[in-house]
This record gives C-alpha cells, sequence and structure tokens, in this order.
C-alpha cells in the first residue's frame, strides 16, 4: 500500500456522490485517471485491504432487522459452535472476544421474527444459551480511520 | 408520491445488486440498472433517495481495520445511569474515539452493561489511552465497565439482505469457514 492507497482507504470512508461517473470525480482527487483509480481500489478490494466499496445500507431502514447477540461456550465446544453459527447466511459478522461471553455475532434478517427464528435455532442446535442484546437506541458516529 | 417509508421491489433489487459493492467500472449505475433490469437515471434516482431517507448510510469505503494497521478492536461496555445515559452516548459518539456507540438491553445478573462503544487502535496504549478519555466523559455516571477485546474475526460478510424472498434459511456448507488468526498479528494477506 502507497501514499496513495492510503489516502484513498482514509479519504473515501466518508463517501461518495451519486453520478454518473463517481470514480472519474473522486480519481482528480489523488491525481489518478479513472482506470488507475479503479484499478488500485479493485487491488485494495482483492488484498483484503478494504472489505467493501459501496453503499452501506441501513438495514433497519430498509425494512430489514438485525440484531447483536453472545454466547458462553466452553472451549471444548468452541470450533464446534463458530461453525455451526457461521453456516447461517443471516450472521453477518462473528468475532471471538476475550471473556465469559466469548462469541459475538450480529444477525441481519428481513424481520425481527426472522432474526429471532435463526437466534432460536442457533440455541437448539448449539445446545447453549444464547443472549441478545437488541439496540435501543443508536448515537450517530461518523469516525475515519486513517491509514499509513 | 411514494411513501417515505416504501421500499419496493426495485429499491430492493438494488440492494440485492449492490450490497457486496458497487461494480468497478466507469458508469456503476449503468451496470445495476442493467442487473435490475431499469434505468441508469432511476436507479441513481433511488439510491440517492435512499441516501436522504438513511437506508443508505454513506457510498463509501470499508476498510478491514485489522490491514491498516488497527490490530485492537476493543468493545467497551458501561453501566451506565439510564438517566444520563442519552446524553453521554451523544457525548461519546461526538468525541471521535468510538467507531459505533449504541444503548443496548442489560441481562442480569450475568451482564449490567446497557452502553456499547467500539474502540480501535494501533496498539493497547492507543486503546488505554482512549479508554481514559472516555472514562473521564461519562464520569460519574458510571457504576462499572469492562473491555472485550476481539481476539479472531470468526466471519465478516458485512450486512445482507438474505436473498429476494427474505425467507430464514440456512447458507450452504460452502459459507466461509473461520478466519484463524492468532491475536495481534495482521489480518489481511
Amino acid at each position: 500500500m502507497d501514499e496513495i492507497d492510503a489516502r484513498i482507504v482514509t479519504e473515501l470512508q466518508g463517501g461518495i456522490a451519486v453520478t454518473e461517473q463517481p470514480y472519474l470525480e473522486i480519481a482528480a482527487r489523488f491525481g489518478l485517471s479513472e482506470d488507475a483509480l479503479i484499478t488500485r481500489l479493485g487491488k485494495l478490494l482483492d488484498e483484503g485491504i478494504l472489505t467493501r466499496f459501496g453503499p452501506l445500507y441501513q438495514v433497519e431502514r430498509l425494512g430489514g432487522a438485525y440484531s447483536l447477540a453472545a454466547m458462553q461456550v466452553p472451549e471444548t465446544d468452541y470450533d464446534r459452535v463458530v461453525e455451526l453459527v457461521n453456516e447461517y447466511e443471516e450472521v453477518a459478522h462473528n468475532y471471538r472476544r476475550d471473556h465469559a461471553f466469548n462469541i459475538w455475532f450480529v444477525v441481519a434478517a428481513a424481520s425481527n421474527a426472522d432474526v429471532k427464528r435463526v437466534l432460536f435455532s442457533i440455541e437448539r442446535d448449539s445446545g447453549h444459551p444464547v443472549f441478545e442484546f437488541p439496540k435501543l437506541r443508536e448515537y450517530f458516529v461518523h469516525l475515519e480511520l486513517p491509514a499509513r | 408520491m411514494r411513501d417515505q417509508t416504501e421500499f419496493d421491489e426495485l429499491d430492493r433489487a438494488i440492494v440485492l445488486a449492490t450490497q457486496a459493492g458497487l461494480p468497478l467500472v466507469p458508469r456503476p449505475w449503468h451496470e445495476v440498472a442493467r442487473q435490475v433490469g431499469s434505468t441508469p437515471a432511476q436507479v441513481m434516482e433511488r439510491v440517492q433517495h435512499m441516501l436522504e431517507r438513511g437506508a443508505i448510510r454513506r457510498i463509501g469505503a470499508v476498510p478491514n481495520h485489522y490491514a491498516i494497521g488497527y490490530r485492537l478492536n476493543g468493545m467497551t461496555v458501561w453501566d451506565v445511569d439510564d438517566a444520563h445515559v442519552d446524553a453521554l452516548g451523544h457525548q461519546l459518539a461526538r468525541s471521535g474515539l468510538v467507531s459505533h456507540c449504541y444503548l443496548r438491553t442489560r441481562h442480569l445478573p450475568q451482564w449490567p452493561y446497557n452502553l456499547f462503544a467500539m474502540v480501535h487502535g494501533r496498539d493497547s496504549s492507543e486503546v488505554e489511552t482512549k479508554l481514559r478519555q472516555i472514562v473521564t466523559i461519562l464520569g460519574s455516571s458510571v457504576r462499572a465497565h469492562e473491555v472485550l477485546y476481539s481476539s479472531r474475526i470468526l466471519k465478516k460478510t458485512g450486512l445482507r439482505l438474505a436473498g429476494v424472498t427474505g425467507t430464514s434459511r440456512r447458507a450452504k456448507r460452502t459459507a466461509p469457514r473461520a478466519e484463524r488468526r492468532p491475536p495481534g498479528t495482521p489480518g489481511a494477506s
């Protein structure tokens, strides 16, 4: 990742406008041609430096639902439970955390009822209680993490 | 005129076509229009409308925090007096210290925490410094707190609408396997 890539990663977290040729307009900011910017974005995605480039949807405003859930899983059963949880396409993120609650995942689905069904089914198949931490309120943040 | 909250089949098709990313071609909305069987002008209008009503937070880059050097991700959780949590939550969100900030349900007695805020750092001293600043912001309304460091990303596909029918179904066995990574090592290849 060179200096231009670092600037692309940092500055494009802020969002771009909906225009016919968005890459052409952004490219100028970095002193690049449209093609060169598209190539760099493709490379940053392929290398996993960017996980995504595009619209970030707010699932609930689309009529969908999502929720955070956690479980306390003994080490001896951990890998089995992770595999079981990750198999659901509704599970968008899943993190291991250093705590008695050691598996934290986000379930996104078309409705709240679907979220509940997934959580219930994970609880039933894993044999471990699932604690749901529904969002009561979101305090809006926009943070750009500078890349080097 | 369309209802502000209405979300029709075309919107849904646009979401499904773009939730993995915007096509990397000179005219990406033209490509999306082709995929969803609409016109570029209509697709751009719908996307603009979704931006305005907050269904799209923004169109931009999502970095892999590990890959850009932010190896530590701490979910900080706080037991904050309900009477003050809203004011403090807003203040924390504006502080530039956290990437997400939510009020969530407690589970007593196992889980007394109601305020969740994500902190990223290049190393533990950066996270500790941010933590001390958060402690100062939240002040005496905090009864207890903990930091849950992430030691492995088990899955990260981003939020996806699950298929056009929206029905709950289990993914095929080809679903991404856990990404095994010891703590503190960079994520991307």
